[in-house]
């Protein structure tokens, strides 16, 4: 019977806080401390350095991958940028954005941390990069194991995302 | 007396495991012909399949698709059914396709998959099947394994002698089983005689785009046109239809229907009724039918009624059809690779007919009629036939050839596949099925160039050849190795629905030009979401439309209010991944249709009418990542009269 009077209390409770109207003010979830700890990247290599993966700067790492050797102009190729920007746009903002982490890293000054080659090899074929690159397989963990589709982008296609990325 | 029985039972048990090693050990047990049946079929894992096979599902209205010889399933492709799996026939954009002057008919009984041909080969662009029972015909593309066509067939009723294409697939050709009153009317069924009709369509394909246009009926006596192969070759040009029912009964038609001695099949040549069309032959009958049309473009199909067909009267195009007497109510029709054969299987009868088309000319240049119905001149059965294959089993159904000069039929009644020599016509094999087989199916089998190194027959009946699953099991298919001169059984699978004919072809003709994914930037649906920015929800009037992108793994926007009960809420979702085998499926709670399963790059939209408030969730289907859990939003929904706005995000954007 006590059972029975607790169970009504609490439906009652309950059909108050319904009636409270459209905007619920209630204390946000509980207050137990599940903040995730600084990303620590494992330090089975030296290079890693305590660094997360994000923060890294590998630029002598070229990746793995079709695209060996990228000569970049010192101009910026602006109609090539523009044409990156639209393939940014279509293929690559549901996980990324220029100027903040969102699914995936920011691009902003992405080749101040990466080399052109290893970006392009990222685009063009995520999955052997993370199998086989140790930066792409760090990045992997520290992006909560959400993995990089691949788009099916061209070379060339991929080559004018990088052009956009100078732009940055 | 009880220590006796113990001792003999020892015994027994003695001797039977001595026995039992004996033949383990022993070089020519079943166990070691077992296993090289079994190194036949066997494809390890990683390896692919030597052939396709298409095995019509039969009253599942759908078309499966195996491998040879592993007998394993790869897909079921959803033609006339509505296929919750996909969403096919739920989705918005499919909804159409399932369309007919009948409206919305979500089943139908699919039988006759054919392959299309160049030159009498095998090009695997395209495979057409029939609807039986709602007479459609459908065109399935060889490159997305997806339903691009469905034609009605109007005038038409029981369309059994189909989808059946001409050498060139110049032409899939449908006849109907049942005679109808044509045009449809009000009448008294015992006046069928002489006035019900036979519809032949002939429904033109355009080579470059497969798009089927009914370009004429031919309207034959009301007898049943049950099965028809084309001509090939030399007889190109012509198509021969089986028939039963020359009786005209209508009533009590398993005794009725059985009393002729000799049935027909009809030989059309359609070539000379094309050219009597094309010169303005032939009558314009107004008429009401459905053309379906499915866009890879805009991933959505199109109805449209048609309202008028041509018919011609068989009688008024001279030489063009002509009867050849046929024992005994023939089912199976089929032509030889090099189309001098025509063969007639008497369904009643023990024994094969085979007409020359060679002698058949003849007897028409000569004259040799024995007859006429209804104006149709019946050519002498002794002028035609070729030969009889006397070959002891009961019930003959279908044949199927190989390249060697072989034929091989099913018995139905006999339970069994008998090989059989052209123009020897002597029996050289013959192989038990399990159990009462109908169709046969060797890959490329009805064509000039047949690959003859299987045989897959098709049964109606399985009793004891699985594992009970209570009082319907799926239809057995065994698999012959027809390579050496016997033939040898090497394998049973289960199959889907019931399979009817079966079209098979070399792995190699279609897996490489097998599409793989859509691509986003040629995607034309008018409610793709081409860049995420462009996600959105709008409103119009009741209609709420929620234009969403999927990627892995989350949904843009997943969080949406403003929605109210009674609204009618669109959901056109566009997966916006450009890689292989990465489908993003979506259900919302309570859906009143099925789940969407959405290729990549492709749109497709389901309807969802709330009923109750609440905050409602939605979800991936297709565990698509490692963080497919979290694919998942939520949709707030007010009371009708709420006035909250329309707002949308994905984490706070």
């Amino acid at each position: 019977m006590k059972i029975n009077i607790s169970i009504l209390t609490c439906l009652f409770a309950l059909i108050l806080v319904g009636c409270g109207g459209k905007t619920e003010k209630k204390e946000e979830g509980f207050s137990v401390n599940r903040k995730k700890s600084p990303e620590k990247v494992e330090q089975s290599t030296p290079e890693t350095n305590d660094v997360p993966a994000s923060q890294r700067i590998t630029l002598d790492n070229k990746g793995v991958g079709q695209i060996k050797d990228i000569t970049l102009d010192p101009e910026i190729d602006q109609a090539m940028a523009n044409a990156g920007s639209e393939l940014f746009k279509t293929n690559c903002t549901a996980c990324h954005r220029t100027d903040k982490r969102f699914i995936g890293p920011k691009m902003q000054g992405i080749l101040e941390r990466r080399s052109p080659e290893w970006v392009m090899n990222m685009i063009l074929d995520p999955q052997l990069m993370v199998e086989e690159d140790r930066c792409a397989k760090d990045l992997l963990v520290e992006f909560n194991g959400a993995a990089m589709s691949n788009q099916n982008l061209t070379v060339e296609q991929t080559r004018s995302l990088l052009e956009y990325f100078r732009t940055l | 007396m009880k220590k006796i029985y113990y001792v003999i039972g020892g015994l027994l048990g003695a001797t039977l495991l001595y026995m039992g090693c004996n033949q383990a050990a022993g070089p020519n047990t079943s166990g070691a012909l077992a296993s090289s049946a079994a190194e036949k079929v066997y494809v390890a894992p990683g390896e692919q399949d030597e052939f396709y096979a298409f095995l019509s599902g039969g009253y599942s209205g759908n078309l499966t698709v195996y491998g040879l010889p592993s007998g394993r399933m790869f897909k079921e492709i959803p033609v006339f059914s509505q296929f919750p799996t996909s969403g096919y026939g739920y989705s918005e954009e499919t909804k159409p396709m399932l369309n007919t002057s009948f409206g919305f008919v979500p089943w139908d009984d699919l039988h006759h998959p054919d392959i299309s041909q160049t030159n009498g080969e095998l090009d695997g662009r395209w495979v057409f099947v029939n609807g039986n029972n709602t007479p459609r015909i459908a065109r399935i593309s060889l490159e997305t394994f997806e339903t691009e066509e469905i034609i009605e067939i109007p005038n038409s009723a029981g369309n059994h002698s189909s989808a059946f294409i001409t050498e060139n697939t110049e032409y899939v050709i449908a006849g109907t089983r049942f005679a109808v009153p044509v045009p449809q009317r009000d009448m008294p069924i015992d006046q069928y005689k002489g006035n019900f009709k036979g519809a032949l369509s002939f429904i033109s394909v355009d080579p470059e785009t497969g798009r089927l246009d009914l370009k004429f009926q031919v309207l034959m006596p009301g007898f049943n046109y049950d099965l028809s192969h084309p001509g090939r070759g030399k007889s190109h040009g012509w198509h021969f239809f089986s028939t039963y029912n020359t009786e005209e009964a209508n009533t009590l038609m398993e005794v009725n229907s059985s009393q002729n001695d000799k049935d027909f099949i009809a030989a059309i040549n359609w070539q000379k009724i094309e050219e009597y069309v094309n010169n303005g032959g032939g009558e314009k009958m107004a008429t009401n039918y459905a053309h379906n049309v499915y866009s890879h473009e805009t991933h959505t199909g199109t109805s449209t009624m048609k309202k008028e067909v041509v018919t011609v009267d068989p009688t008024k195009v001279p030489d063009a059809v002509f009867f050849l007497p046929t024992p005994k109510s023939p089912h199976g029709c089929d032509v030889d690779p090099s189309g001098e054969y025509i063969i007639g299987s008497g369904k009643l009868s023990a024994d094969l007919t085979v007409h020359s088309f060679t002698k058949m000319l003849a007897a028409i240049e000569g004259k040799k009629f024995d007859g006429e119905a209804y104006g149709i001149p019946i050519l002498s059965f002794d002028d035609v036939m070729a030969g009889i294959v006397k070959s002891g089993g009961l019930g003959p159904l279908h044949t199927e050839f190989d390249a060697r000069g072989n034929a091989y039929t099913t018995f139905f009644i006999s339970s069994e596949v008998v090989k059989w020599r052209l123009e020897t016509w002597d029996v050289v094999d013959r192989k038990p099925t399990f159990y009462s087989v109908g169709h046969l199916m060797i890959p490329g089998g009805n064509s000039r160039k047949p690959f003859g190194k299987y045989v897959v027959a098709m049964n109606k009946i399985t009793k004891d050849r699985y594992l009970p699953t209570g009082p319907e099991m799926e239809h057995s298919a065994q698999i012959y190795d027809i390579s050496g001169e016997k033939m040898e059984l090497i394998y049973d699978f289960p199959t889907h629905g019931e399979p009817h004919y079966a079209a098979g072809c070399p792995a190699e003709l279609l897996a490489s030009k097998s599409k793989k994914i859509y691509r986003l930037d040629e995607n034309k649906h008018p409610y793709a979401v081409t860049n995420p920015s462009e996600a959105r929800v709008e409103r119009n009037g009741n209609e709420v439309h929620v234009y969403m992108s999927t990627i892995r793994s989350h949904f843009t926007p997943d969080n949406i209010e403003g929605v109210k009960v009674g609204d009618k809420v669109y959901f056109h979702i566009t997966n916006h991944e450009q890689d292989f085998d990465v489908p993003h499926g979506f259900s919302i709670i309570g859906q009143n249709t099925s789940e969407l399963l959405i290729m990549p790059g492709q749109t497709k939209t389901s309807v969802w009418e709330p009923k109750q408030v609440g905050v409602w969730p939605f979800y991936c289907t297709d565990f698509c990542s490692a963080l497919h859990q979290e694919m998942q939003g939520y949709v707030r929904v007010s009371p009708a009269n709420s006035n909250i706005d329309l707002s949308w995000s994905l984490g706070g954007e």
